[in-house]
């Protein structure tokens, strides 16, 4: 028996996992409108509930002090959905694009989050995963998980020429450059017939060690499951691993520096910090997960165009990182599977989608600038909060 | 290659150039009041070209023939109308967010944009598709050799010069310019000699979003057709040409509308591979300049304080 400070209960975020789990399951399977709509009504009042009673506060404090414990539960969580789910082709294409987007959001939010780095080209860097995944696997051997990685490399390594231009610009300057470098991606891949043009390109499947991943899987005579759940898998390890990585950074003597670049360069550069070095870092990390994640949505996708990878799609992908509270991961998966999910299942919805987002990011810009779930303070002894 | 093709260029290079120094003035005249870059000033511009188009549907359609009266409503309701959006952007999106981080003021307005381009595509009707512009202005044109004078470019060139001359005379000659160029100076040293520091910033955004709208209906009349999505290149292109002047400084936003459009020209003109790249090469460009001179080529006087 250990003498540590009393551990919290885990029963009330296990609760609210399960909660949240059933909520998003029967969300996914509802297919009336009005349904969905009531369900989301329910969810708002349940949530709205809980936060007067106190709940919310306390689970967050219990998942704050035990994070394992929700990691855990966010990967069996996405199981249970899936499994659930096995057969529907196109809920769970939902939720692998989930998957994918949080990927990509992790790496903006190295970027945005930590190091205050801007980029507004992240549907760019997403476009260069793809077309280094559909040009890889149409031109040449290589395996396809080293297709993934070669993505990111490729991201990483055209982010690289916009190093000098981001670094030696500060604020809206340089928001202008990967805005003008964004641009500039989608006029060139609409222009140029090697890369397929406004018609775009078709994308092999992935198969690793001869597992298609494009074939439905079945087990026996009895069970069968749908291809998209290979991809589910893959996109789960690689989330795994990106969000693991990430927390470690975060947490690490990187992640301190990072912070210190962000909220005070100059500052920072008096204590012998090296400002530029971090930039870097967190840029080229940054799009590098970015680029995984596009090289992945393209091999399930099997087909893109450059209407993909427009000014706002790099928009939402930024709105899901301001939503989900800038710097907090767990934030971003929450955003994303509201921002996906949702407009895709009301399809009221689906072609105002642009302008909610535009006017929800404006809301909390205006009223809660720190977005669903704020970034915590840092904790330098472990278990101890500030009271 | 001769005379009469250089000629042409030239024009509508001159063209080009105004559209984006109007542009570019917009940007210039908020950040030397707010310190803030308005991402949705291209979007703003789009939205007084498509008022005017609605002005002409709407005066047509109530029988209104003539051409001249159909211009000036239509010039005169879209400033007036777009200016009112510029200062209902000062009130209740850029002066509310005043202290809070550049990021946010930055997203909000590329929201803003976004909303605005995506308002239009969804709710004009047919918004979604190009639409047509009409040409009002005479159409008979002079030919010397290979370059054909069009009128109305003419018109349009005096025009815009017109606007540009109108804005140096009123920064320059009036009480409010003394005003707007005071509290771009020193806000607080303007709101203690007993200027009106929120109105003055009303005020502001409302003259460069009305010749935004300006702006737009040139672009009309001279292409003969808009789209809702015509915002977002325009705005980018007339924000770094304000960069290349030194944000704050107008006259270096109209040097900077002009020098980008000479480039835009003489990539079209020099460049061996096709025109669809003119674009790339302009965004290129600006990459480049914001590489090499990151605050602009008339660099903006800051000092860090430490």
């Amino acid at each position: 028996m250990d003498n540590s400070p009393a551990r919290a209960p885990l029963f009330p975020a296990i609760a609210a996992a399960v909660a949240a789990v059933v909520f998003v399951i029967l969300l996914l399977k509802v297919e009336s409108q009005a349904g969905i709509a009531a369900l989301l009504a329910a969810g708002a009042v349940a949530l709205m509930a809980a936060a007067h009673f106190g709940m919310t506060a306390r689970i967050g404090h219990v998942f704050a002090e035990r994070d394992h414990v929700l990691n855990l539960m966010m990967v069996i969580g996405v199981v249970a959905v899936t499994g659930f789910f096995h057969e529907d082709h196109f809920v769970l294409l939902l939720v692998a694009t989930v998957i994918i987007y949080v990927i990509a959001c992790l790496g903006l939010n190295l970027q945005f989050g930590y190091s205050g780095v801007l980029n507004f080209a992240g549907a760019a860097f997403f476009g260069i995963g793809c077309y280094t995944a559909a040009v890889l696997t149409a031109h040449t051997a290589i395996p396809h998980l080293i297709v993934l990685v070669a993505g990111g490399i490729m991201a990483a390594a055209i982010g690289s020429l916009l190093l000098l231009p981001v670094l030696r610009t500060s604020s809206h300057y340089s928001a202008v450059v990967t805005i003008a470098f964004g641009l500039l991606f989608k006029i060139f891949l609409e222009v140029n017939d090697a890369l397929g043009g406004p018609q775009g390109l078709r994308v092999e499947g992935m198969s690793v060690l001869g597992w298609n991943f494009n074939d439905n899987i079945e087990i026996g005579d009895t069970f069968e499951a749908s291809f998209y759940v290979n991809y589910i898998v893959i996109g789960l390890i690689v989330l795994v691993l990106a969000f693991a990585f990430v927390r470690r950074v975060e947490r690490s003597w990187i992640g301190l520096n990072l912070d210190a670049v962000r909220l005070d360069e100059t500052a920072g550069a008096c204590f012998g910090l090296n400002g530029i070095r971090w930039k870097i870092t967190a840029f080229t990390l940054g799009n590098f997960l970015i680029g995984i994640a596009g090289a992945l949505f393209a091999m399930m996708l099997g087909f893109i165009a450059p209407t993909n990878f427009t000014f706002g799609d790099s928009l939402i992908l930024v709105s899901i990182v301001l939503l989900g509270g800038i710097g907090n991961p767990w934030g971003l998966a929450v955003a994303t599977t509201i921002l996906i999910i949702i407009p895709e299942k009301l399809q009221v919805i689906q072609e105002y989608r642009f302008l909610i987002f535009a006017a929800i990011v404006i809301l909390i810009l205006l009223y809660r600038p720190q977005g669903i779930l704020p970034r915590p303070l840092r904790t330098y002894i472990p278990g101890w909060r500030p009271k | 290659m001769d005379v009469g093709l250089v000629g042409q260029h030239l024009m509508n290079g001159l063209m080009l150039g105004m559209m984006y120094a109007l542009v570019a003035v917009g940007f210039t005249l908020f950040f030397g009041v707010m310190d803030i870059i308005n991402f949705a000033h291209g979007d703003v511009l789009m939205v007084g070209a498509f008022v005017g188009l609605a002005t002409y549907l709407g005066l047509t359609f109530v029988g209104i023939e003539n051409p001249w009266v159909l211009l000036l409503a239509m010039i005169a309701f879209a400033t007036c109308t777009v200016a009112a959006l510029g200062a209902l952007i000062a009130r209740f999106l850029v002066l509310p967010l005043k202290n809070a981080p550049p990021l946010n003021t930055l997203l909000i307005t590329l929201m803003l944009g976004t909303a605005l381009h995506e308002g239009v595509r969804l709710f004009y009707p047919r918004g979604a598709n190009p639409q047509h512009f009409p040409s009002l202005l005479p159409s008979t044109d002079y030919a010397f050799g290979n370059f054909t004078l069009r009128v109305d470019s003419v018109m349009l060139l005096v025009a815009g010069m017109a606007a540009i001359v109108g804005l140096h005379l009123l920064i320059n000659r009036t009480k409010l310019g003394l005003a707007i160029r005071a509290v771009a100076q020193d806000e607080d040293t303007a709101k203690t000699m007993g200027i009106n520091f929120t109105l003055i910033v009303l005020v502001t955004f409302a003259i460069g979003s009305a010749l935004a709208a300006f702006a737009g209906i040139l672009h009309g009349l001279y292409y003969s057709e808009i789209n809702f999505a015509m915002g977002l290149l325009l705005g980018v292109i007339g924000f770094s040409a304000a960069i290349v002047g030194g944000l704050g400084n107008i006259y270096g936003a109209i040097i900077g509308g002009f020098l980008f459009a000479g480039l835009q020209t003489i990539s079209v003109v020099a460049l061996p591979f096709a025109s669809a790249y003119k674009d790339v090469f302009a965004f290129g460009v600006v990459i480049l300049i914001m590489a090499w001179r990151p605050t602009g080529l008339i660099r903006e006087k800051v000092s860090e304080r430490v």
